[in-house]
């Protein structure tokens, strides 16, 4: 399958990722070759097959309902590229 | 200038230090003094922490001479990939998004160590989020092979295995999701172990693919590695993938040869692309095992040349999702520019990442997308399912599998670089053992002519590493390859 | 403006009720100090893992059973892949295509005016709630600022299936779901709280002349924060859809589902005009956590806590008390423990009738009064059926029992006691009766006459005229025949 540049653009989209033009036209070759590449698996019979989502096939992991240690609001905003008292500040949210 | 202690091998440093010949303090020192020389010729290491090593080594060796019981690692130093959090030590996965990270919390894995008397003293130099297999697609610079300065460590964990194999420190953690303990170690002529899914704790680890990422070590013997999985393995009730069994004494076992070893050889290992020199040092250790009197089975492992195929669909949707928390919201680089939220977000994102890590997140991104997640995502665990069930056969016959760690010794700086794909196909050997969850390790086996080291991969079933283990050490118990120490700083 | 039918599914969003998060040791607590509740798991920091909470998987399998769904086998997590500010790791963790339960039902229960209704669930399942975003306009051009504490907690979603035809009928769906969910020890449901949450789905269908109807575009109405406002809405956004569709004519399928806000104080839907940008969730198996096999065991466990659910109380307590629907939806609606407390009541030898309405009123003002609950309340089962008894044998009328009750709450004695210190003797001396009868006959033969003339009612007058003379202590029941009798008499 061919991936075109426009594809490329909805993905990065999709992603969260500012291209710039010169990156998208790098990528759509590279992404193309790659995915041309994956394409290979279309051969491989997989009817009935049950998919491997995890190489550890266990179930039922539960820890109990209990409280554990928080961190100070200090601690949490510590990171923060902006804050605003104790509150995260990020750009408006426009619904 | 002498010659650093961790070039010993670390058994006799471990005895050096419970006998009290050496102290922890001394080791730290000059550990510190020759990451300061060599550092700047490998950058191994992105940042050291010398006063609170040099605090912990004392406060160890204050317990030694009071006569207190000193934990497992007897306080030796290990650096620990930038990819595994450090509480108050900035953790950056060699990201410019991570690049003024301070985690407030340590990894389970630095935990342990901490409580075995293991001291973390630095971080190392890795591919962008464990992206990559030569430590070239790291933010701060990459990391050099200390045998040849103009040749890759491999990667992603290249800066802990140059650290070892460089002599700058005797034990070393990496992460391994497609190779990336085994490849560098291989290249570095050291070993590098990738333990069973499951068997060491992820908590704490960045996840790049969360069903294939395991941490491990890497030493200059197999008593170094066997003491640091020792430390590190069990259970952790932080992480719900790890697995809730005992853990074997690894050390205890390691020297007990195995009767009638059956070492399994898969011709898939030795197909086209394999440097001939490559091949020529797996068909002398073979030799070796041989003369061990292991009895050589083939099996076979139809599926694993579409392990690379597999492997970057399943890698690739996992990290996809697995980064999307590196948007410059509540950590992380964001964006000077003045923009709406979404423009925040790519631009921050834009900027934060390099280019092979878009271009694994935009892979990962169009796999899982609608119209496309049944032919990539999903036609993927179908095919890894077949890879898992190849090993499960051939373990039915043999207790190891041995070939090549990767198809050529390493390559030179900026050659496969430019060529994504290229650079994918290196890791044809490792990647199965990832995506089927068991054991693997690589151990130095000879040299190519060019002075090259090369590495022999043994791979064993889930939760069998001291069977990995034991076999391994037969080897290396009667060759010489992991005395052999880079020439470059002598 | 011709008839239509309204039709609404209601998705509803109840927190469990646990101590801790669903993946981490987090409290929560509602009105913490903003980004106090928080921990490197709850806000996406990197390297982190999630471990479920199993009270809040035993919570959600309980509810389901409460809904009458049907019960997966095998269930499993995925990530809902978003991103936004108030989503740390801008990524759900949800239940995609293998919730733990689905094809379940709720009854809205009968009343004196309808039958009892069954609406249909398609599904409820457990996921992560999100953090909460404020908008601030303190900066220049406003920011948003979040809080985390909220983030990780444990959600149950439940979707009913449109069944539900009249905004009446939604606000009665969602008493009896709360009822039900708060009986069964599930969740608190307090709305202004958040701890339930819901979104209508909203459409009509407008019937054709040939007997076919049309259907209108549906329109997902949010933030609903009371009972109220969901009656409300719909309603509103039904007879906006109808004048809508006289406007535009247009019908479902031909524009784009969209969302509406509700705004409270003006009373009206606010469409959202969104951009067309079709979501691609990219749902796909959480690898961080583990699917579920569901035990016999498991439900088991969860059949045996769910109690006797509101429906099942208000069918016995009309066939074991003889209480008419009103009564019994009355007590099951005041819970579980004022039930048994009145059940309490009746058997220590109240008359059932008597004993609800002590309990839903004078009992309940009581408790409402001193903000306290059953337990609390001072008077036992015995001393308030004691009363009960003491006030149909002596034939107290409602005044007086209060007083008597009001003695007994502030002096703690029984009903006997508390009418001796008050005095209350009643008159129950037929011929003392009879001569104030005939006395008050004499001063009002208006009231007689318009008795004679079939007023029935002119007979209180006279019955006031001798309780007044008697200070309320005249037999209510005695005074009454003994008034019919001299009536008939005239």
């Amino acid at each position: 399958m061919s991936l075109t540049a426009d594809q490329v653009r909805w993905v990065a989209h999709l992603s969260r990722l500012k291209l710039s033009e010169a990156e998208v036209a790098q990528m759509t070759p590279q992404l193309a070759s790659i995915v041309g590449y994956v394409d290979q698996l279309q051969k491989i019979n997989t009817e009935g097959v049950k998919p491997l989502y995890h190489a550890l096939e266990q179930v039922n992991v539960f820890r109990p309902d209990a409280l554990g240690t928080s961190l100070s609001p200090e601690e949490a905003l510590a990171n923060a590229p902006e804050r605003l008292g104790n509150f995260f500040q990020v750009p408006a949210v426009l619904d | 200038m002498s010659s650093p202690l961790a070039e010993r091998p670390v058994r006799e440093l471990k005895g050096l230090l419970d006998s009290g010949a050496i102290t922890s303090e001394t080791l730290v020192i000059d550990c510190l003094v020759h990451i300061s020389q060599r550092n700047p010729a490998i950058h191994a290491f992105l940042r050291v922490n010398p006063e609170a090593a040099l605090a912990q080594a004392k406060a160890i060796d204050l317990k030694r001479k009071t006569g207190q019981a000193i934990g497992l690692l007897s306080g030796i130093p290990i650096a620990l990939k930038d990819n595994i959090c450090t509480k108050g030590l900035t953790t950056t996965c060699s990201s410019k998004i991570l690049e003024h990270f301070i985690p407030p919390y340590n990894a389970t894995v630095v935990e342990k160590i901490i409580s075995a008397d293991g001291i973390p003293i630095g971080k190392t130099n890795l591919d962008e989020f464990a992206m990559g297999s030569s430590t070239e697609n790291s933010a701060f610079g990459s990391t050099r092979n200390p045998w040849d300065l103009d040749r890759i460590p491999g990667g992603s964990s290249g800066g802990s295995a140059a650290a070892v194999a460089g002599s700058l420190v005797p034990l070393a953690l990496g992460s391994d999701t497609g190779g990336s303990i085994r490849q560098p170690a291989s290249f570095c002529g050291i070993n590098g172990l990738k333990p069973s899914y499951g068997r060491v704790s992820r908590y704490g680890l960045v996840a790049f693919s969360s069903s294939l990422d395991q941490i491990g070590p890497f030493s200059n013997d197999l008593f170094g590695t066997a003491l640091l999985l020792q430390a590190i393995a069990g259970h952790d009730s932080k992480d719900t993938t790890s697995i809730n069994q005992s853990v074997p004494t690894y050390l205890e076992e390691l020297d007990q040869p195995i009767p009638s070893l059956r070492i399994g050889i898969a011709k898939e290992f030795f197909a086209t692309g394999l440097d001939s020199e490559v091949e020529k040092a797996i068909q002398d250790a073979l030799m070796v095992f041989k003369s061990l009197g292991a009895k050589v089975v083939d099996v076979s492992l139809p599926h694993s040349p579409h392990a690379i195929a597999t492997y970057y669909l399943v890698a690739t949707a996992e990290a996809s999702s697995n980064l999307a928390r590196f948007d410059g919201m509540h950590y992380g680089h964001r964006s000077k520019e003045k923009s709406s939220l979404i423009d925040t977000y790519c631009n921050s994102r834009g900027e934060g990442f390099g280019p092979e890590v878009k271009r694994r997140i935009m892979l990962g991104t169009y796999a899982l997308s609608s119209g496309y997640i049944d032919a990539y995502y999903a036609k993927a665990l179908g095919v890894r399912r077949l890879i898992l069930n190849d090993f499960n056969n051939a373990f039915e016959t043999c207790d190891v599998i041995i070939g090549p760690t990767a198809p050529t010794a390493a390559f030179k700086w900026g050659e496969k670089s430019s060529d994504p794909l290229a650079m994918y196909l290196s890791d044809i050997y490792t990647i199965g053992c990832n995506l089927a969850g068991i054991a693997g390790i690589s151990i130095p086996c000879g040299f190519t002519t060019k002075g090259l080291p090369i590495g022999l991969q043994l791979q064993s079933a889930s939760l069998t590493e001291s069977k990995l283990l034991r076999a391994a050490r037969m080897f290396e118990n009667i060759t010489p390859w992991h005395t052999k120490r880079s020439p470059t700083f002598s | 403006m011709s008839e239509y039918r309204t039709v609404v599914g209601l998705e509803v969003h109840v927190q469990l009720l646990t101590i801790s998060k669903l993946f981490c040791g987090c409290s929560v607590t509602f009105g913490q100090p903003p980004n106090s509740a928080v921990c490197p798991v709850c806000l996406g920091m990197p390297g982190v893992l999630p471990v479920m909470n199993q009270k809040a998987f035993e919570l959600a399998l309980r509810a389901a059973l409460a809904l009458n769904c049907q019960i997966a086998p095998y269930t499993k997590w995925d990530r809902k892949n978003y991103y936004y500010p108030d989503l740390p790791k801008n990524f759900q963790i949800s239940q995609y295509d293998l919730p733990f339960s689905f094809e379940g039902y709720l009854d809205i229960p009968a009343s004196l005016d309808q039958p009892s209704k069954r609406v249909g669930l398609f599904r409820a399942h457990l996921e992560e709630d999100a953090g909460k975003s404020m908008h601030d306009e303190s900066g220049q051009g406003g920011s948003t600022k979040v809080d985390l504490n909220r983030a990780g907690t444990p959600l149950l979603e439940i979707v009913s299936k449109p069944e539900i035809h009249s905004a009446e009928d939604a606000r009665a769906y969602l008493e009896e779901l709360r009822l039900l969910l708060k009986e069964a020890g599930i969740s608190d449901c307090e709305m202004q709280e958040g701890s339930l949450r819901c979104d209508a789905n909203v459409n009509i269908h407008i019937p054709q002349a040939d007997g076919s109807f049309i259907a209108t575009p549906i329109v997902e109405v949010k933030n609903l924060n009371s009972f109220r406002a969901v009656e409300r809405s719909i309603r509103y956004e039904a007879m906006r859809q109808m004048e809508q569709y006289q406007k535009d004519g247009k019908k479902m399928g031909e524009v784009s589902k969209c969302t509406a806000g509700w705004d409270d104080a003006r009373g009206v839907t606010i469409v959202q005009r969104r951009k067309e940008e079709a979501s691609d969730y990219r749902y796909f198996p959480e690898p961080d956590l583990a699917p579920i096999r569901i035990t016999a065991e498991m439900l088991e466990r969860a059949k045996a806590s769910l109690g006797e659910l509101p429906h099942q109380a208000r069918a016995r307590l009309q066939a074991d008390f003889g209480l008419g629907i009103y009564d019994a939806d009355l007590l099951v609606r005041m819970g579980r423990a004022i039930t048994a407390y009145f059940e309490k009541v009746v058997s220590a030898g109240a008359d059932a009738k008597s004993a609800c309405n002590w309990v839903a009123n004078q009992v309940l003002t009581t408790l409402n009064e001193s903000k306290s609950t059953i337990d609390q309340y001072p008077l036992t089962p015995g001393i308030l059926a004691g009363l009960v008894v003491e006030v149909q044998k002596s034939g107290l009328n409602m005044q007086r029992a209060r007083e008597v009750y009001g003695a007994m709450l502030a002096d703690g004695v029984d009903a006997k006691t508390a009418i001796q210190k008050l005095g209350f003797v009643a008159v129950a001396d037929e011929a003392a009766l009879a001569e104030m009868i005939r006395k008050a006959m004499a001063a009002n033969p208006k009231a007689v006459s318009d008795f004679k003339a079939g007023k029935i009612k002119a007979a209180d007058s006279l019955k006031g005229a001798v309780m007044k003379e008697t200070k309320g202590m005249a037999k209510a029941d005695l005074l009454q025949k003994i008034l019919l009798d001299e009536l008939n008499k005239v």
